[in-house]
Formats: C-alpha cells, sequence, structure tokens
C-alpha cells in the first residue's frame, strides 16, 4: 500500500471519530434544547409545582434550592480545598502531604451515590431530618479533592523564578504565596473551581439521601429542599406527561447552567494562555 | 579611596553535600560595578544569591562565612532576611514579571506587600523607578495593560523598576541580558552604568564584552573558587593568575 493511501485511510478514520463524538454531544444538547425549549414558560420560573393532577407550575423552588445547595458547598469547599492545594504544593515532599494526596485521589473516585449515602449517616441520621445542609455536605465533599488537586497542579505550573522574584522583593514567604503565586495561578484555579461547580449542579444520587427533595419552599437550611436534578429525575419517570414536558424544561436549564460555567472556564483558559 | 559596602569573608555554599562555593573573600565597592565571571556552573550565580540570602531559600541549600553589608554581617541571627532583601534588589535571569499583574501593579507590589500604603506616594515611586529603569517613556500610556504584553527587554526593564521601586542600596543582575537581543541589551547596559550613581551594582555575566563594558571591578570565580579579582581593566588587560588569563583567551569556559 502506498504512503499516501494510508495516510488517506488515517485521516478517514479521524473524521470519522470527531464526528461520532461530536454527534453524541450535538444531538443531546439539541434534544434537550428542542424538548426543554418547547416545555418552558415563565411560570416554569416563578411558580412551586403544582398538587398531582394538577397542570401547569413550576420548578422556581428548585433552582433555587439548586443554587443554594451548591452556593453552601462552595463556602466549605473552595476555601477548604484551596488552602489544601497551597498545601500539597508548598509541602511537596513532605510525608503529611502524600497521604493527603493520596487520600484525595481516592475521595475524587468515590462513587457519589456513596458519599450521599455517607453524609446521610453523619448528618442526617443524628439530625433526624433530610435538610439543604446535609445536600451542601455532601457536595462539598465533592469538590473538594476536585479543586484542591487542580490548585495544587496550578501552583505547581508557576515557575520558581515568579516566587524568588516575590521572596527578593522582602516580602514574607506566607504574603508571596497568597499574593504572588495564587494571583498567578489565578485563571487555571478558578477553571478548577468552575469545572467543579458544573460536576455537582448536575450530581443527583448524594442528593437522594440529603436534601431529599420537597414539592414546596424548604424554610430554613435544615429544611429538606428541592434540587434541578432530583425534580428532574421525579418529573421524568412520573406517569404524567406535563411532569415529563417540565422534567425537559429542568433538564434545559440544567445544561444551560452546565454549558455556562464550561464556556467561562474555557474562555479563562484563553484569556492568560 | 573607595568606600566598602560589601565585604566577604569566607564564603562558602553547598547544594546538599555539593560545595559551589569555596571561602570566597573579597570587598566590594560602593557605588561601582562589579562583574562576576567565570565559567557555567562556577558558583556565580549562587554567589550572587548569598548576598540577598535567596541561596536559602532552596530546600537543602547551606551557608558558612560572612557577608558584611555596611559594616553588620547579614547571617548573623538577628537579621531578619526580609529587611535584607529590601535593601539588596534583584533582577533574574529570564525576565520575570508577574503575567497576572499590569504594568503599575508589578512596579508597586513590592512596596505595597511590604505595608506601604499612600497611593500618591506610591505613583510618584512608581513612575521614578520607571524612569530610572528607562522604561517609563515606553509604556506610560498602557500602565493598566498585563506586564506580559511587553515585549522580553521591556519586560527585564519593568523587573529592573520593580526591584528599584524598593529604593535599595545594592543592586544583583544575575546574567539579566542572556534572554535578550543586543538592542535590549545595550539599553540595559547603559542602565546599569546610570545606576552606579545611587547603587552598588553587581552583575553576574558570561559575556566578557558586557563585564568590560559595564564593570568597573570584575571577580574571577573558577570551580567555587575566587581566582583572581581587581580593577576590570587590568583584570583583562593584565591577568596576575594563569586561569584567569586562560579563561578570557577562550581557552575553556
Amino acid at each position: 500500500m502506498n504512503r499516501k493511501l494510508k495516510d488517506k485511510i488515517f485521516q478517514f478514520f479521524i473524521y470519522l471519530s470527531v464526528s461520532i463524538v461530536s454527534f453524541v454531544l450535538l444531538f443531546i444538547t439539541g434534544y434537550v434544547l428542542y424538548k426543554g425549549f418547547s416545555s418552558i414558560n415563565l411560570d416554569f420560573f416563578i411558580r412551586l409545582p403544582k398538587p398531582v393532577g394538577e397542570e401547569g407550575g413550576g420548578m422556581v423552588n428548585a433552582i433555587v434550592g439548586s443554587f443554594m445547595i451548591v452556593g453552601i458547598a462552595s463556602l466549605f469547599s473552595i476555601p477548604l480545598s484551596i488552602l489544601t492545594g497551597v498545601y500539597l504544593s508548598e509541602y511537596k515532599n513532605e510525608k503529611f502531604a502524600n497521604i493527603v494526596r493520596s487520600s484525595l485521589e481516592i475521595l475524587s473516585a468515590v462513587p457519589s451515590i456513596i458519599i450521599g449515602v455517607f453524609v446521610y449517616g453523619l448528618v442526617v441520621y443524628p439530625m433526624k431530618r433530610f435538610s439543604l445542609l446535609a445536600g451542601s455536605i455532601a457536595l462539598s465533599i465533592i469538590m473538594i479533592p476536585l479543586i484542591a488537586r487542580t490548585t495544587e497542579e496550578m501552583v505547581n505550573m508557576v515557575p520558581t523564578t515568579i516566587k524568588e522574584a516575590g521572596l527578593s522583593l522582602g516580602i514574607k514567604n506566607w504574603k508571596v504565596i497568597f499574593y504572588i503565586i495564587l494571583n498567578t495561578a489565578k485563571p487555571g484555579v478558578l477553571t478548577g473551581v468552575l469545572l467543579s461547580l458544573a460536576r455537582v449542579f448536575g450530581e443527583t444520587a448524594p442528593l437522594l439521601f440529603t436534601s431529599f427533595g420537597n414539592r414546596f419552599w424548604h424554610r430554613s437550611i435544615l429544611d429538606p429542599a428541592a434540587a434541578l436534578p432530583l425534580q428532574i429525575f421525579v418529573y421524568a419517570i412520573a406517569p404524567y406527561d406535563d411532569w415529563n414536558r417540565q422534567a425537559w424544561a429542568g433538564a434545559f436549564i440544567l445544561i444551560i447552567i452546565v454549558y455556562i460555567l464550561i464556556i467561562v472556564s474555557r474562555r479563562l483558559v484563553l484569556k492568560y494562555k | 579611596m573607595e568606600k566598602v559596602k560589601i565585604k566577604i569573608e569566607n564564603l562558602s555554599a553547598w547544594y546538599g553535600e555539593h560545595q559551589v562555593l569555596k571561602n570566597v573573600s573579597f570587598d566590594i565597592y560602593e557605588n561601582k560595578v562589579t562583574a562576576i565571571i567565570g565559567p557555567s556552573g562556577c558558583g556565580k550565580s549562587t554567589f550572587i544569591r548569598c548576598i540577598n540570602r535567596l541561596h536559602e531559600v532552596i530546600p537543602q541549600a547551606k551557608v558558612a562565612g560572612k557577608i558584611y553589608i555596611d559594616n553588620k554581617n547579614i547571617y548573623d541571627p538577628d537579621v531578619d532576611p526580609m529587611e535584607i532583601r529590601k535593601k539588596v534588589g534583584m533582577v533574574f535571569q529570564q525576565p520575570n514579571p508577574f503575567p497576572t499583574m499590569t504594568i503599575y501593579e508589578n512596579v508597586i507590589i513590592g512596596l505595597k506587600l511590604n505595608g506601604f500604603k499612600d497611593k500618591n506616594k506610591l505613583n510618584e515611586i512608581a513612575i521614578q523607578a520607571l524612569n530610572e529603569a528607562g522604561l517609563y517613556e515606553e509604556v506610560k500610556n498602557k500602565l493598566d495593560s498585563l506586564a506580559t504584553k511587553l515585549s522580553g527587554g521591556q519586560q527585564q526593564r519593568l523587573c529592573i523598576a520593580r526591584a528599584l521601586a524598593l529604593r535599595p542600596e545594592i543592586i544583583l543582575f544575575d546574567e539579566p541580558c542572556s534572554a535578550l537581543d543586543p538592542i535590549s541589551t545595550a539599553k540595559i547596559e547603559d542602565t546599569i552604568i546610570k545606576l552606579k550613581q545611587n547603587h552598588t551594582v553587581i552583575i553576574v555575566t558570561h559575556n566578557l564584552q558586557q563585564a568590560a563594558r559595564v564593570a568597573d571591578y570584575t571577580a574571577f570565580l573558577f570551580l567555587g573558587e575566587l581566582i583572581e579579582y581587581g580593577p576590570t581593566n587590568s583584570l583583562f588587560t593584565a591577568p596576575k593568575m594563569k586561569k584567569t588569563e586562560e579563561y578570557i583567551r577562550g581557552v575553556f569556559g
């Protein structure tokens, strides 16, 4: 077989693979957008779910719930995991750092439903109630290894000369780390944070055991609370057409949120490259 | 008579078990440019990194001996390395401006993180430092753009300005032009010569012409030892040591 022909065949398979992969993505996105867009209306954003048998209503409690669960999870996990990431990078060779690093790696591989069960045992059971807070704790456990590892990698990528430049200006070590090195790694760290947000926005399994879902408003963070993925789950398997339609609408919103997070993080990366 | 600014006494330095400087002793004079020359790996960079106590930040790095700046040993236990580093500025081999900061922020960051808050004064110092580094005219209309948008030579002059903003008495240059084109190199050499009016300058270089152009005194290091030190002119034209002569003639290095 001649060289040019081989080249052509190889090229053909590359294009074929790329087309299959992009087709799957476009198909899922397109289908959800199509189904969701036709089911979406103003009520969806401002009304609570209607009782079974009544048409209409919306998912405002689930939308707000999702943002609150993820928001509170971020409050816990972002500072904790960024500091952990900085520690891992600054004290690379310490024994304890190696233990932490391995633990995070294992934690990031734990199936999310197990984290849900774990938080059920740790928070829900002793408090005798499902709660938004328990959902946040579950999601923050998922976020911590993701953000900590990206932070570590991003801080590692900051050249030593940047750190030395900071030190050579007579700046204290901790200030060099927080105001200069972390600042230099900021785009990468932010990207990690956004991607972890995109990941947990869609998490369903850990919320089943923790925030549980709620057809009404949660009155405090200690109440069970609705979340978009939970609501989609319940509505999608329900035998009512109207609920199925709203499940599509929910999926539509969820996918938009996730895409926005991903696009913003891509832009951040490009801006500083 | 020249005034001694830095007195180096039996300075030795190690990376782990590997000794890179062996009992180096000599005096560096105030308001002069002193060049440190020698083949790669002979300890030139390590030497100047001892003068601002930056050598010790590398894990397992070790220093012995004394360095007196204005008659005070900077390795005395009561000396805060941060204070030394404010007094002894440094410009590195690769231009290393802080990439996520603007040109202006790069210049003032040292003062700012050392607790200096007066905005007007910061402004004034920033402009003065940029001027001294010969960069102000080129960047005065884009102080708010990212430092990484500048060319390599401009970035290096920004790093000089960043060091100057702290009003150091001594400035160390670690092969500042090795990554730059000849025109940028010439500009930086001009700056170095001007700086000696108010500063004591030490420059590591393996470009002998550069040493001849900018330096009043030159020290030749070889395998961690000081082989010869004296006025640049006599060291280049009438070296006393055979090693120095061979190095200058290009026999090795």
